[in-house]
């Protein structure tokens, strides 16, 4: 793993792709008059780009993705990235994302947790690498693979464990579930069931932040958001809509791509016309950045960039994490698409099948082969000892407190009340007169037999 | 989107006024008076008590023959206009002037949508705000509905307070995914930590010969969404207040505004003001019927009632204005004094507010009706552009006399 210099090239290169100067209207303190600030894009329209066409031809197989960037190494001797704090910092983050997830897997095949449960394992990096890097008033937004998310921006494991189960204590006191975690305190915007439909309120908290600066003027606004959503959301129009609105109003947003490269049992290469993500970024005018999801270090220096360029006010980023999940889609889904061994795909007739699914099970053995070499948290592990920045005893005892962490959660969220039914009409409304006044003249909410009725209005 | 133009509100209500949806037989100005002989632009304007009189020309204001009506509203008939208290404007002002002042309380108030700022707004209804308070407070967005609405969502989330302005409803439906999905339910789902204190409003209701999707009445699509509150706006007073009402609220609520009704003229009080939101607007009482109605079917109910005064009846009208949460204090007391009960709604039968406000009324009241519920809905069809056929698929005054005819056998 050397991050250093090859983070160092990432982020120069693209990121000149963006003409505009980058202080030239983001100074409240300067501007006269609110009209004088020009709300736009200030790109001249060119008639013939110069900018330079990738003519390759896209190879079919997935290897090539991660080869875009090439890697120079450091002659002179590697500078190291992060401390020894912070090295065990992101070591245990990621070690709590893993252990939190498998213990999700097993309570789902004991019957405590229902529905659709989206777990994270091997995308690890990703969550750590930005996260970590966040203040607690920088928002996050996620999608319905939002755990690890959660954990890593201060959710505590018990609160979201016991969301989880469904019980009360949990951090949406139940009414949310795997999908849909939130945190006021943390500022966690959720946690969102339709893929695409989180970027909008990203978005939306990014415009805060910058309404707060120079409308509120509230001079030391710098809250930064980051949207998290996956490959195929790329295709979705909410994406196109807000990388536009975004950097037409240079917003203070890091829109992180997790390019797993499936989408349930959707190929990112059969769905996607062009699959090289990061290429999208410019054409909206901001910078795309492809990264190697899987290696933390990478991941944390490229977002160090971004989140940096978004909090001097200069605007969004579009960074491609290529990444991998270990399991399937959801633990509902049996991952026999991917699963080089299935006879139940049903998208090759039996004559098809015995040759095909040859030629494709090499393909697919090797691309699990290939992530699972990559597992983040061992790559980390390496780099830490031989750096010399911690040793297996540290690495040991951070794996036990975790357990011991996970294994609290499990308790606390097993021991926690389940609901109650006057809690089933709470939270419909902020101000529950939204429910109207009734036959007798009072307000429904104000009826103290409320809570043992229906909604219905 | 289509394109949209400015000003094909008061033509419209012109238009609709002078030909086809009055029966101008009822009115007691002459309609072979030509609009095209006047000096000064003027336009025929409605007033909320359901009289009307031609402005901008005293010497074409013929005495009017009021029926003695008490009327909700604050308004005092026949005084002079220069003695009464309060201002006059039109119903797309009042809305601007609802709007202006609740920006001025509170700076977390910010519009966002097309063509609101520089070009003032479709309907003109925030025009002037953006020079006033700046590009990023009245925010032109580019055209993609369900990314601002999400936007806005996001940003009421994170502390700001926005007016979401649809430039016409039809084009909410691009947004449904937001406001089904998270304006009205990330309040519950993220256990009560995030409220949205949005308002999302626009121009929707039948016009004049707009098309069928420019005519779209999305209150009927939108009723079931849980978490959020509609209100129906339909004269300068409650347009004013229910925008200042909606802005203040903590909860998301939809405001729907009617294209025609946007040269509503009426003189309302120069103090500060709100109208509830969950309240229906009694617009005339009486004994023999309920009339129950909203946003322009109003003024198709009281030419109407003018009709049925004259022989001999005594309906009771109430504005509902709040299409989510019924009133059924309001409603209540009403079915319980005359035991009948007409709906008149400009949405389409089928699973309309009328419906479900059917469903209400025989639930709660069942024991007080004398006969069963007549709900007048607009015909389940597209809107055509055809003029004759347009006026024949909404509900016309002379529908609703028969159908109090019929309630009173």
């Amino acid at each position: 793993m050397n991050g250093a210099s090859c983070a160092a090239k990432i982020s120069t290169q693209p990121f000149s792709l963006n003409p505009t100067s980058p202080t030239s209207h983001d100074n409240p303190l300067v501007s006269p008059k609110p009209t004088s600030l020009f709300l736009g894009s200030t790109r001249k329209l060119r008639l013939s780009s110069s900018s330079k066409l990738n003519l390759h031809r896209r190879s079919g197989t997935v290897v090539a993705v991660s080869d875009v960037v090439k890697q120079k190494k450091s002659k002179s001797t590697p500078s190291l990235l992060i401390t020894k704090e912070e090295g065990l910092e992101l070591y245990e983050d990621m070690i709590l994302g893993r252990a939190f997830e498998d213990m999700c897997a097993q309570m789902y095949y004991r019957g405590k947790m229902f529905g659709f449960v989206h777990l994270y394992n091997g995308q690890e990096a990703v969550s750590t690498g930005f996260i970590k890097l966040l203040k607690q008033q920088d928002s996050v937004v996620s999608t319905y693979r939002d755990h690890v998310h959660a954990l890593s921006k201060g959710v505590p494991a018990r609160a979201v464990m016991s969301e989880l189960f469904g019980k009360t204590t949990g951090c949406c006191r139940g009414q949310g579930g795997s999908m849909h975690m939130f945190s006021r305190e943390h500022n966690l915007l959720g946690g969102f069931a339709f893929i695409g439909e989180g970027i909008p309120v990203a978005t939306g908290a990014a415009f805060t932040s910058k309404y707060k600066r120079e409308v509120l003027k509230e001079a030391d606004c710098d809250h930064v958001t980051l949207a998290f959503f996956g490959d195929g959301t790329c295709n979705n129009g909410q994406f196109f809509e807000c990388l536009n609105m975004a950097a037409l109003w240079k917003l203070p947003i890091v829109f992180v791509v997790e390019n797993n490269l499936w989408a349930i049992g959707m190929s990112h290469l059969r769905a996607t016309s062009d699959p090289q993500i990061y290429k999208k970024g410019p054409a909206f005018g901001m910078p795309g950045i492809h990264v190697d999801g899987m290696d933390v270090l990478k991941v944390r220096e490229v977002a160090k960039e971004a989140i940096g360029r978004a909090r001097r006010g200069e605007g969004p980023t579009l960074v491609e994490c290529e990444t991998y999940r270990f399991r399937g889609h959801s633990l509902a889904d049996p991952d026999e698409l991917r699963d080089p061994g299935s006879h139940l795909n049903p998208f090759f007739s039996q004559v098809q099948k015995c040759h095909l699914i040859q030629c494709r099970a090499a393909s697919l053995a090797a691309e699990k082969a290939h992530y699972a070499a990559r597992d983040p948290i061992t790559a980390l592990k390496k780099y830490l000892i031989e750096n010399s920045l911690a040793s297996e005893a540290d690495l040991k005892a951070i794996d036990k407190k975790i357990d011991e962490v996970v294994e609290d959660a499990v308790e606390f969220a097993d021991e926690s009340p389940v609901p109650s039914r006057s809690q089933l009409l709470e939270n419909v409304f902020a101000d529950p007169k939204g429910f109207g006044i009734g036959p007798d003249g009072r307000y429904r909410c104000e009826d103290p037999k409320f809570t043992e009725g229906t909604a219905h209005v | 989107m289509a394109a949209m133009f400015q000003g094909v509100g008061a033509a419209a209500a012109l238009s609709s006024l002078h030909s086809n949806s009055f029966d101008s037989k009822n009115f007691l100005f002459s309609p072979r008076r030509s609009f095209s002989v006047r000096k000064a632009p003027s336009f025929v304007v409605v007033r909320s008590d359901g009289t009307m009189n031609l402005d901008l020309n005293p010497e074409g204001r013929r005495a009017q023959q009021f029926i003695a009506n008490a009327v909700a509203t604050k308004e005092d008939i026949s005084a002079a206009s220069s003695s009464k208290p309060g201002h006059e404007l039109l119903l797309f002002e009042a809305l601007r002037e609802g709007l202006e002042e609740e920006m001025e309380r509170d700076p977390r108030v910010c519009v966002m949508g097309e063509d609101v700022g520089h070009y003032g707004g479709s309907y003109k209804v925030t025009k002037g705000l953006a020079t006033k308070f700046g590009d990023l407070r009245v925010l032109d967005t580019p055209i993609a509905e369900n990314s601002f609405t999400g936007m806005g969502i996001g940003a009421a989330m994170t502390g700001l307070r926005p007016v979401v302005e649809g430039m016409n409803m039809g084009f909410l439906l691009l947004a449904f995914n937001q406001i089904s999905n998270n304006c009205g339910m990330l309040h519950y789902t993220s256990g009560g930590q995030f409220t949205i204190p949005i308002v999302i409003r626009g121009p929707g209701g039948v016009g004049r010969q707009l098309g069928a999707e420019h005519s779209q009445r999305l209150e009927s699509y939108l009723l079931p969404i849980p978490g959020i509150q509609m209100v129906a706006c339909s004269t300068p007073y409650n347009a004013k207040g229910l925008m200042k009402a909606a802005i203040r609220s903590e909860n998301p609520v939809i405001l729907f505004e009617h294209v025609l009704l946007y040269n509503l003229k009426e003189r309302i009080p120069d103090e500060d003001y709100i109208c509830n939101l969950e309240e229906a607007e009694m617009v005339r009482p009486g004994e023999h019927v309920t009339i129950l109605t909203y946003s322009r079917m109003r003024y198709h109910v009281m030419q109407a009632a003018k009709t049925l005064v004259n022989k001999g009846y005594d309906p009771e009208v109430i504005d509902i204005r709040s299409l989510k949460p019924f009133d059924l204090y309001t409603i209540g007391n009403s079915v319980k004094k005359t035991h009948r009960v007409l709906i008149v709604e400009e949405c389409m039968r089928t699973g309309g507010i009328g419906a479900s406000l059917t469903a209400a009324i025989t639930e709660n009241f069942h024991d007080y009706l004398d006969a069963p519920i007549i709900c007048l809905s607009s015909q389940d069809v597209p809107t055509p552009y055809a003029g004759t056929l347009e006026e024949w698929t909404v509900v016309q005054p002379a529908q609703i006399v028969a159908a109090v005819e019929q309630l009173c056998q």
